[in-house]
């Protein structure tokens, strides 16, 4: 936290309120979103959670920093990206909040926040996918894995090698993509849809003494 | 007859073969039609859902469009289809906004979903349509001394309540049990395997998957029956990274709960795609090597044998 975001109790700096906004938006999305309000910091989620040992801010500590009003710590967390989708969270919580499509919500806002690079593992395999999605409207495993090794890191690719080789003994790879019949079809959707999801600008003020209410130090 | 609009999905076409034909052989000994939805597309999988939330939708929603032109339920032996597809229909079901949204996508390509499908994962057609019941009537190898550990996975039981409990499922020991196997005891049935985390977080993959081979390597499995082509992938193909990983001397077979009901029913090792994976089952192929008990095949059971 940089000293211009000291705030007095209660009020909260115009960048801190804007990624709430942001994120409360995505959250909105989800049914039952807004149970996250609910939350009675039991940990159950955590407790619960098969990677949170790996998780640098485990779920229940994800929503208690929501609480205490700070998004940034939380969309920089390495934690959003180590969740596996296993629901594990979610269909214990005893007061329903949707914790996993929370998380979701986070990933969302992280991302259209550009807050981390597109070299990002999670970001690029979601980039290769959407590449072999777009061109052939169905999923070819061998070339999403070489979209990702060249957006990754491409010496990544010889660890796989043996597991490569051995798949294609067994006749497990599917050399030629098949294009879908109305890939245009498909292709429109896609284009239509991403427009939605482009993320909704919101306004950012500049740091006036007012929006704090004291004069920041120095 | 009874007929369903079937959803292979994109792994069942490559790596995991095996469910594909596996599926398709044993529910054409049952007797029921599986018709491919014509001119599927990739439903967008997990990682999908998590990055962008309407392109996801809208792409899932296609393949409902296409499947409501028919009066027949979805079948989606793939976990991820299965949850991204009932998802869907959940999603926009419940937020009209979000249906319009799509409904719009969709119209670009002449596409309109009403919410009018049902989406099903063979597990549930099998013991609720089918019932193992007259399953069990078809039986002709019956799979005694069979010790198999059942993994069901996150997806087909969670995050929704769905045919089945969310903690403790058990259709698919039921199954099993009525086919003539025993089931070990194998807490770890709904653990997550590490799902995509294998490409983007390895270490940790390796790790939640090298616990669950221990569990049913511990409990005295002969192998491990899944429903999902990646916790098959994770805990088969990685099997020589996590023994190097852990020092461990894991040779687990995993198979699909499909080809182990298909060796039951008499199926060829060939037809239901066992050949295929890393992994023999010694057990299992004794089993079908064994001489075929005459079945009633949908007729009142003849008492299954015991070995």
């Amino acid at each position: 936290m940089k000293i211009e975001d000291i705030r007095t109790p209660g009020r909260l700096t115009p960048k801190e309120s804007e990624l709430r906004v942001a994120f409360l938006e995505q959250v909105g999305v989800i049914p039952g979103g807004e149970k996250i309000k609910a939350c009675i910091q039991c940990g159950t989620c955590t407790g619960s959670c098969p990677v949170s040992y790996a998780m640098d801010v485990p779920p229940r500590e994800l929503i208690a920093l929501f609480r205490a009003g700070d998004m940034e710590a939380l969309l920089k967390s390495k934690a959003i990206w180590t969740c596996a989708s296993c629901y594990a969270c979610q269909t214990r919580c005893p007061a329903a909040i949707k914790i996993t499509d929370v998380i979701y919500a986070l990933k969302r806002t992280a991302m259209e926040r550009k807050i981390y690079s597109a070299k990002f593992p999670v970001h690029s395999l979601a980039d290769s996918f959407m590449k072999s999605m777009f061109r052939f409207g169905r999923l070819n495993e061998p070339r999403l894995m070489v979209y990702y090794f060249l957006k990754s890191g491409f010496w990544k690719a010889f660890s796989y090698l043996p597991l490569g080789l051995k798949m294609a003994g067994k006749e497990r790879i599917e050399y030629r993509a098949s294009k879908i019949k109305d890939i245009k079809g498909l292709r429109k959707i896609m284009k239509a849809a991403e427009k939605l999801d482009m993320p909704i600008e919101y306004e950012v003020k500049p740091y006036r003494e007012e929006a704090v209410g004291y004069k920041a130090v120095g | 007859m009874q007929q369903y609009s079937y959803y292979p999905g994109c792994s069942l076409h490559s790596a995991h073969k095996g469910y594909d034909m596996s599926c398709r052989a044993v529910a054409e000994k049952l007797g029921c039609e599986l018709i491919e939805i014509e001119d599927w597309n990739c439903c967008g999988a997990t990682i999908y859902m998590s990055v962008k939330e309407i392109t996801s939708l809208a792409i899932a929603s296609r393949n409902l469009a296409l499947a409501e032109q028919y009066p027949r339920d979805v079948v989606a032996p793939c976990s991820s289809c299965f949850t991204v597809l009932s998802k869907a229909n959940r999603y926009l079901k419940n937020n009209r906004e979000l249906d319009q949204k799509v409904n719009s996508c969709l119209a670009e390509a002449g596409l309109h979903y009403g919410g009018g499908v049902r989406v099903r994962h063979p597990l549930d057609v099998l013991t609720n349509d089918v019932g193992t019941e007259i399953i069990r009537t078809y039986v002709e190898k019956p799979l005694a001394g069979l010790k198999i550990a059942n993994y069901y996975g996150c997806q087909i039981v969670r995050p929704e309540r769905g045919f089945d409990d969310r903690e403790n499922p058990t259709t698919m020991d039921d199954l099993f049990e009525s086919l003539g196997a025993e089931n070990v005891y194998f807490p770890m049935k709904v653990r997550c395997c590490g799902g995509m985390l294998m490409t983007t977080y390895e270490e940790v993959a390796l790790k939640l998957s090298k616990e669950l081979l221990e569990c049913a390597l511990e409990n005295g499995a002969d192998c491990i029956a899944t429903t999902c082509p990646l916790c098959q992938m994770n805990l088969e193909s990685y099997q020589d990274k996590i023994n190097r990983a852990f020092g461990s001397k894991f040779e687990m077979p995993i198979l699909f709960f499909t080809q182990v009901i298909g060796v039951a029913l008499g199926i060829d090792e060939k037809t239901l795609g066992i050949d295929k994976n890393f992994y023999r089952c010694k057990k299992l192929e004794e089993i079908a090597r064994s001489t075929a008990v005459a079945a009633g095949n949908g007729k009142p059971a003849p008492e299954l044998v015991e070995a």
